[in-house]
């Protein structure tokens, strides 16, 4: 078969389809968005009919995917990190359940934070669920691993890790594909209570787990996506972790590498492998992109073993995306540069769009607090987060979905007043309808924005779980109809928005104003649609 | 044989359908390629980068590493500047002088401007206004492609291709629109070492 030209996303996409995937579930995040998109556009998928559609959040997701599995179908679920915090819950459960058609778990990490509030590593995740963990040096990996880590999750009953980070997920290169396979039938699992996990259960669930870890490591060492390579100069050994591979072998690709490498792309840790090249050498300098995982592990607390370097000794940076020029200084090697920045070059942050309706509810919601005086505005992540910078400066809070309504809260509580949230259309859906659950049983005197654009804008415009029905959730929910608003968000209403704003701000009960316009980018994207198809 | 090239300007402006066209002329050529782009509308309104590695080798890294760039390609001046780290010696660096200004602070253009003609190997090139010219105000980052061509050793009718095959859906008009700005953009960079 002929090469694709993939991105990383995209081959782990490709990968499931060909491994006979009958759904895959995910809520859009950088940088795991565009999996599910590249299977949305798949004419095999379409052909396949396989699940394809957004869930409202990595949770849902999570679930689901796991009932497919319970139903002896093979389903994969993506996500970005912070995601699987969200579905940290089933995740972990997973693990003791154990599944009945393969299950992978794919998880897109942000080292550098590109797009995120953080750069968790997921490994710790795998670590912790003790699940097996693939991690892709390159495209072609990442297709080869989303195809067999669902053999290696069925030959063994677990769900599977894939994790991989924004640098692999968005860079594009040749991939070659296998020959597709069918689909599982629908197939009940042998035990009926294997996913019941009362307390006696899930014991027993639990030592099955612990037991199998043994094997996990034995399929780690006998993997060839891990690989010792013996070289002379024995002073210095490097364990390299997915990606960090092609780092490394960047630098000596015009002079001869003579210490012994370990690419490190299968967890646990290849017991064997990593005695081996420890025995080996005096000393291991270990490069990985995000935490320092390995590193920790093999350096223990009291470091009373060999000596390992990497991202604790300062060796490497200790936060932070790895590049070439990083891992060619841990390793002793000269790093080129052009010249330097000139100071004239001025930052250029990301801003929202022009005709953004975020916009003009920030300049009437503004308006409307001035009286108030600054910091009482928690948000939450979307495209109006960028309130946060100038000419705005309009918010104080964004720490995870769903956060603004609940922190507005909990500073309602403490006597803030008006205490306001500002939240997304999505985000809403996400995570944000519990928190204003929470507010409706208390009364707490809170006015929640919710800047509605009918998308999911940050993430490029994906379909948005509720749209045209959030009116009826709050309603739903148990505010007070009076006191669901919804305002047009427009220069020519300005005004009128304002007031409105300021008549919520005063009540000492759950208010919500709606700001309603849809997100310029999309209807962008359907003017050009239009005009294409004529 | 190996190309690396720094594409670079902001979020919203379109550079992925430059790396599109050079990645397909690649392919065609039958090289290797890895193009890293950026996704997601985060990076709207700022500075965006897209790393592109050629090679009759097989390429490891995603990134280039420092000083190794043998081209930056920017649709917007400052942009171009950015990235000069990563510029080789003998790198090219060929730019749009079209400003971009979405900030309050956007410096003085001469000033960017000197620090542009600074550069042995430029080539400053109005992209905007050639493609105006040319009869297709859209078609500035495909000027700008032509431009670089003379940098980018891979034959002309691969980009003519990658173009065809790009624009296709969207008509001959649009195909042909593009084309002549990529000739323009080449004849430019030609006139103008
Ligand atoms: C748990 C989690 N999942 C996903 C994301 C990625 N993400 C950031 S903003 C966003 C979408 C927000 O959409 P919406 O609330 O409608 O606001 P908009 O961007 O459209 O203004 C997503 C999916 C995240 N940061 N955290």
């Amino acid at each position: 078969m002929s090469k694709l030209l993939l991105l990383g996303d995209e081959a782990i996409a490709q990968g499931g389809l060909d491994a006979g995937i009958s759904g895959i579930y995910a809520y859009p995040g950088t940088p795991s968005t565009e999996i599910m998109e590249y299977v949305q556009m798949s004419k095999m998928a379409e052909e396949r009919n396989v699940f394809r559609n957004w869930s409202v959040n990595e949770k849902t997701a999570m679930e689901a995917a796991l009932g497919m599995s319970y139903a002896g179908k093979r389903s994969m679920v993506c996500m970005k990190h912070v995601g699987l915090n969200v579905a940290a819950d089933p995740f972990m459960n997973a693990a003791i359940t154990g599944v009945n058609g393969g299950m992978v778990v794919v998880v897109a990490d942000d080292p550098s934070m590109h797009s995120s509030q953080n750069e968790q590593d997921s490994r710790f995740y795998g670590k912790f669920a003790l699940v097996p963990v693939l991690e892709p040096a390159n495209q072609q990996e990442a297709y080869d691993m989303a195809f067999r880590g669902f053999d290696l999750s069925e030959k063994y009953g677990v769900p599977v890790m894939l994790r991989l980070t924004t640098r692999l997920a968005h860079s594009r290169s040749g991939v070659e594909r296998v020959k597709a396979r069918e689909e599982n039938k629908l197939k009940l699992p042998e035990d009926p209570r294997q996913f019941v996990l009362l307390p006696v259960i899930a014991r027993k669930r639990y030592k099955l787990l612990l037991s199998n870890q043994e094997s996990f490591e034995t399929e780690s060492d006998k993997s060839d996506f891990n690989r010792y390579i013996p070289g002379d100069d024995k002073s210095v050994g490097f364990i390299v972790c997915g990606l960090a591979w092609n780092y490394l072998m960047e630098n000596f690709n015009e002079r001869p590498l003579r210490n012994p490498v370990l690419k490190l792309c299968q967890y646990p840790l290849p017991r064997k492998m990593v005695e081996q090249i420890a025995n080996d050498c005096d000393e291991l300098i270990v490069i990985e992109d995000g935490y320092p995982l390995v590193e920790e592990s093999l350096k223990g607390f009291l470091e009373r073993g060999i000596k390992v370097r990497g991202r604790l000794d300062g060796t490497l940076p200790r936060d932070g995306e790895l590049n070439p020029d990083h891992v060619a200084r841990a390793v002793g090697l000269e790093v080129k540069s052009g010249k330097n920045i000139p100071p004239v070059v001025t930052n250029r942050p990301p801003a929202m769009c022009k005709g953004c309706s975020h916009i003009d509810m920030y300049n009437a919601l503004l308006e409307a607090l001035e009286k108030y005086g600054k910091g009482r505005v928690f948000s939450d992540i979307g495209c109006y987060t960028l309130g946060a910078l100038e000419p705005f400066n309009a918010i104080n809070s964004c720490v995870d979905m769903g956060a603004s309504i609940t922190m507005a809260k909990g500073a309602a509580d403490a006597g803030l007043f008006p205490s306001v949230a500002v939240i997304g259309d999505s985000t809403y859906t996400h995570s944000g309808i519990t928190g204003l659950l929470d507010c409706v049983n208390d009364r707490s005197p809170v006015t929640v924005i919710i800047s509605d654009n009918l998308t999911t804008g940050m993430t490029g415009g994906q379909q948005s779980s509720a749209t045209g029905r959030i009116t009826e959730i709050c309603k739903g929910v148990g505010v007070e109809p009076d006191h669901v608003r919804v305002i047009n968000p427009l220069k020519k209403h300005h005004e009128e928005n304002r007031e409105i704003i300021k008549e919520e701000l005063e009540y000492r009960g759950v208010s919500v104003i709606i700001a309603q316009r849809e997100c310029i980018q999309t209807v962008m994207r359907k003017k050009k649609d239009n005009k294409s198809k004529q | 044989m190996k190309i690396d090239i720094i594409l670079s300007g902001v979020g919203g402006q379109g550079i992925v359908s430059i790396a599109a066209t050079i990645g397909m002329a690649a392919i065609a050529e039958n090289l290797n390629l890895k193009q890293s782009e950026v996704h997601g509308m985060s990076q709207r309104g700022g500075a965006v980068q897209s790393n592109l590695r050629i090679s009759d080798k097989e390429i490891l890294s995603d990134l280039i590493p420092n000083g190794q760039a043998d081209l930056i390609l920017s649709v917007e001046p400052m942009e171009s500047l950015r990235y000069l780290p990563y510029l080789s010696e003998d790198g090219w660096l060929v730019t749009n002088t079209t400003p971009f200004v979405n900030i309050p602070n956007y410096p003085d253009i001469e000033e960017i401007m000197n620090e542009i003609r600074a550069i042995p190997n430029h080539v400053a090139i109005d992209a905007d206004k050639m493609a105006k010219e040319t009869g297709s105000p859209r078609s500035s980052n495909m000027v700008m492609l032509g431009a670089a061509s003379p940098y980018i050793n891979l034959p002309l009718k691969r980009f003519e291709e990658g173009i065809r095959k790009i624009f296709e859906r969207k008509g001959e008009d649009v195909v042909s629109a593009n084309l002549k700005a990529l000739y323009a953009g080449r004849e430019f960079a030609q006139e103008n070492k």
